[in-house]
């Protein structure tokens, strides 16, 4: 199929940024959306011309690198899907693309379509973990956990931190992810020590960085891995909580 | 040639780690601050090793070319993670695990680490659930396991379908706490480009920052690569697009030699390839076999659709040559098995590229629901892929390069052969001998991390206490720096006509076509003069645009690309010596009657270590060899 491509470009973080028209021809529909950039890439290399830096990695929808606003959409039209499952069999010949990179004010822009998003890693550091030292810990067994426990744990871990949610959002807020973190930690046994300390601190950084949820939803029809805008519930359960906690304690 | 000693310790196999644990010399708490210690690589491996040394109280350096340390591709094992913990009562045991991955390696890993793999595999599974991993459960609150393939019992955790990616966020996690606690300082987007040796020591690395493109010296007291598997070498591959044998091989320029490096390994589902722009090959779960049966049409001409094709015209080609285990024969034998059929003409597809992954006999017996709680995400990911549905449809399936046990050699206590340089996790060549079993990838990083290296560092480190130190002024940086920018700008001044990318993906055919699932002889050989050529057309007209400031991908891949094409020729000459087949190293001379692997243990039970000698056609071989001293030689049957 034959497509055309409108695509940012942008040299670096602070240079302006503008859309270029590229011709795709020849797309088989059995590649993914990614392949199809590289094809074009690799004429525009061909020609002497810097190819569209974008971002990837595992190419299986697992790592979370990839991610880009296809007309308009995170990810592309194709839902539970990240950008680098989505196969050309969901276009047809003749469509033109509208290709941008995520846009939020979370997620600096570096170049063309790849954006920082350090500000997820910042949101984990300030408590998304367990304190456990390797070695100490007890036997795996000796901490049951109810299967509907374990299963919603999962739900929540399955967040592959690509940061569609943000991009979705009109807001650029940051809660399906924050929530995801924090409700995959806070449902299980082992979390509940540090779950009032966690839930404070990585609310109070996912504030810094990202903006306000207004209950829009865009963030839940965005996510790849279909994480529950439930879970945003749940963290501003879970926070309320521990403020009246720190209260009492204070 | 010299003879190898991987310094392992005396006494009773069952005993050797804990006696070398007290005979191992140790740093205090109060002296750890004052070793540094830099990690290259955040995956399993780098990520467990550089939280537990930062708990520890060394000052840690990590290393990452990702933007986050949550993305490394270890993140993609879909499968599982091996543990001797019998929970179910099935028969496992430490000896078990230990027995079953040698027998699985074809009796070319070490015994001692191997013994120690197995014995730390208990402590994984309890810090991982310490720490949140949500493993699958049963009703009762317990974990679940399931089988993986060369085991016959039950030792296999998992979390869904991705295992890979909860272990990992739970190492990342465990490293963000040391971040937030400054005992490790994270370098995101930054990626090795040197290691650097003074007076013989590793005493530092020289990285460039992806985004800036800002060349940097950083130097500690001891380093370590937990950088990954080179499957990439074959293009295609089902690692991801940016793992690379870069750091590993540039060690190897530098005097770390390099151990088995045509032991790669083909994993037998993979989804065919499609089409000549496909940028890289899909996995999927070897779980799958647990429930799904492989098998071709009987009839070369078949014409009927699949459903239509009766039980008596199949050829459940596995279940078939394997009966014992059957579709749940080891990665190796099944990899071949599948070659086998589709060579002579049987396979399936448009392409008649692939074998049959069929379902349909597990959703009768165990009904659609069970099927998709177990696997579920992977049926919708082939589904995204091929736009079949394998709940009607069976699964496409063929091997595609996945694992590399081959890999920077190191001794008992994961030191190569420079001091002061460890390698952990795939980046060595220890514990899988010629091929891995399922699910012990994961099991390998995290012991490496977590357990063994934290503990043998301080053996390195010890005497070191008091004694001056190297810091970056040292003009060996300088120099490392020098060469690196140099061959940036060779890179960016070739003006050339083909892109990166073009000289890979020929590079990987010639690598797939004789040092693949078969090797030859005449094959190698072919390879080892077809390689240099290519080489020296890709040096002279390979094109990178742009320039070294900024984010440059193509800039990148260029070195990486560089370091294959010397690891291919290291790969071709590795399986060209070693005359014999053994486990993923199937030379097709050396074949019993019935076209298996005919194993030579009088002249090949040794590990080739390779060194570099300034000239990538002339390595010089030194060898380990592998004493058993616990198991017995025998020829692997899974029949």
């Amino acid at each position: 199929m034959n497509l055309t491509l409108r695509v940012w470009r942008q040299a670096g973080p602070t240079a302006p940024g503008r859309f270029e028209t590229y011709e795709a021809n020849g797309v088989s529909e059995d590649s993914s959306f990614l392949e199809m950039l590289d094809g074009v890439n690799e004429e525009l290399v061909a020609a002497g011309e810097e190819p569209i830096e974008f971002m990837h990695d595992c190419r299986e929808g697992i790592c979370g690198t990839c991610g880009m606003m296809i007309n308009g959409q995170a990810h592309g039209p194709q839902a539970l899907t990240t950008a680098c499952q989505l196969h050309m069999r969901t276009f047809s010949d003749g469509d033109e693309i509208v290709v941008e990179p995520w846009r939020a004010a979370g997620f600096p822009i570096v170049k063309d379509l790849v954006v920082d998003r350090a500000a997820f890693d910042r949101i984990i550091e300030a408590g998304g973990y367990v304190s456990v030292e390797t070695g100490s810990a007890q036997d795996a067994n000796l901490i049951p956990v109810p299967k509907e426990s374990a299963d919603l744990a999962m739900d929540a871990a399955a967040c592959i931190g690509c940061g569609a949610c943000v991009a979705a959002c009109p807001n650029g807020a940051a809660q399906l992810f924050t929530s995801a973190k924090l409700m995959h930690l806070n449902s299980l046994p082992q979390g509940q020590p540090e779950r009032s300390e966690r839930t404070v601190a990585m609310v109070e950084v996912m504030e810094e960085h990202f903006g306000s949820c207004t209950n829009y939803g865009e963030c839940e029809a965005a996510c790849p891995k279909g994480i529950s805008i439930d879970f945003i519930a749940a963290m501003n359960r879970d926070h309320r909580r521990a403020l009246v906690r720190n209260r009492r304690s204070a | 040639m010299t003879v190898l000693d991987a310094k392992i310790p005396d006494g009773p196999i069952e005993s050797k780690w804990d006696d070398h644990r007290f005979a191992m010399r140790l740093v205090s708490p109060a002296n750890k601050r004052k070793f540094s210690v830099i990690v290259v690589g955040t995956g399993l491996a780098g990520a467990s090793a550089a939280a537990t040394m930062g708990e520890l109280g060394y000052q840690v350096k990590a290393f990452t070319f990702h933007d986050s340390a949550r993305r490394a591709h270890s993140i993609a094992a879909q499968g599982g993670i091996n543990a001797a913990k019998n929970y179910h009562g099935d028969g496992d045991s430490i000896y078990r695990l230990f027995y079953d991955t040698v027998k699985g390696g074809d009796f070319r890993s070490r015994e001692a680490n191997v013994y120690r793999l197995a014995q730390v595999s208990n402590n994984i599974i309890d810090q991982c659930v310490a720490q949140g991993v949500p493993f699958a459960r049963e009703y009762g609150g317990l974990l679940d396991n399931r089988s993986f393939g060369g085991a016959q019992v039950s030792r296999t955790f998992y979390a869904r379908g991705q295992t890979g990616q909860q272990l990992l966020l739970g190492a990342y996690q465990a490293l963000a706490a040391q971040v937030k606690k400054r005992t490790v300082e994270l370098h995101t987007k930054t990626e090795l480009l040197d290691i650097v040796v003074v007076d013989g020591r590793a005493v530092g690395i020289v990285t460039r920052n992806l985004h800036t493109g800002e060349i940097r010296s950083h130097a500690a007291d001891a380093v370590v690569l937990a950088t990954g598997g080179y499957s990439n070498v074959y293009f295609l591959s089902t690692n991801a697009m940016a793992c690379n044998t870069s750091a590993i091989w540039r060690a190897h320029r530098k005097g770390a030699m390099f151990a088995n490096p045509s032991f790669t390994q083909i994993h037998p589902t993979a989804i065919p390839t499609s089409d000549e722009f496909q940028s890289k090959l899909t996995l999927m779960s070897e779980s799958l076999r647990n429930d799904g049966r492989i098998w071709v049409p009987k009839d070369l001409d078949e014409q009927r659709a699949v459903a239509d094709i009766p039980e008596e015209d199949r050829d459940y080609f596995l279940e078939r040559r394997y009966p014992a285990f059957g579709n749940l024969a080891p990665r190796d034998i099944s990899s071949r098995a599948a070659k086998e059929r589709v060579d002579a003409g049987y396979g399936v597809g448009p392409m008649k590229n692939g074998v049959y992954l069929d379902f349909s006999e597990a959703i009768g017996r165990l009904g659609r629901d069970v099927i998709a709680e177990k696997y579920g995400n992977l049926f919708e990911m082939y589904e995204r892929i091929t736009g079949e549905n394998p709940y009607d449809v069976p699964m496409r399936i063929y091997p595609a390069p996945h694992y590399t046990m081959g890999g920077l050699w190191v001794d008992y206590e994961l030191q190569t052969t420079i001091p002061g340089l460890f390698a952990i996790g795939e980046a060595n060549f220890s514990d899988h001998g010629a091929n891995r079993l399922g699910a012990s990838a994961l099991m390998q990083g995290l012991a490496d991390g977590y357990f063994v290296l934290p503990a043998t560092i301080g053996n390195y480190l010890a005497p070191m206490l008091g004694k001056p130190k190297v810091d970056t002024t040292a003009p060996e940086f300088a120099e490392a720096e020098r060469a690196v920018q140099e061959q940036n700008d060779r890179f960016l001044r070739n003006n050339g006509t083909k892109s990166v990318d073009h000289y890979h993906r020929e590079l990987g055919r010639i690598v797939w076509d004789h040092c693949g699932m078969e090797r030859t002889r005449e094959g190698l050989e072919k390879a080892l003069s077809e390689i240099p050529t290519l080489r020296a057309e890709f040096e002279a007209n390979v094109r990178v645009p742009g320039s070294a400031d900024t984010l440059n991908s193509s800039l990148e891949k260029a070195g990486r690309v560089a370091d294959f094409f010397e690891l291919a020729e290291l790969m071709c000459r590795d399986a060209l010596v070693r005359e014999e087949s053994c486990g993923a190293h199937f030379r097709a001379e050396y074949q019993t009657e019935d076209g298996e692997a005919l194993r030579n243990d009088a002249d090949y039970a040794h590990v080739s270590a390779w060194e570099w000698s300034g000239d990538s056609a002339n390595p010089t071989e030194h060898r380990e060899q592998l004493e058993y001293e616990s198991v017995q030689f025998a020829t692997r049957s899974y029949k």
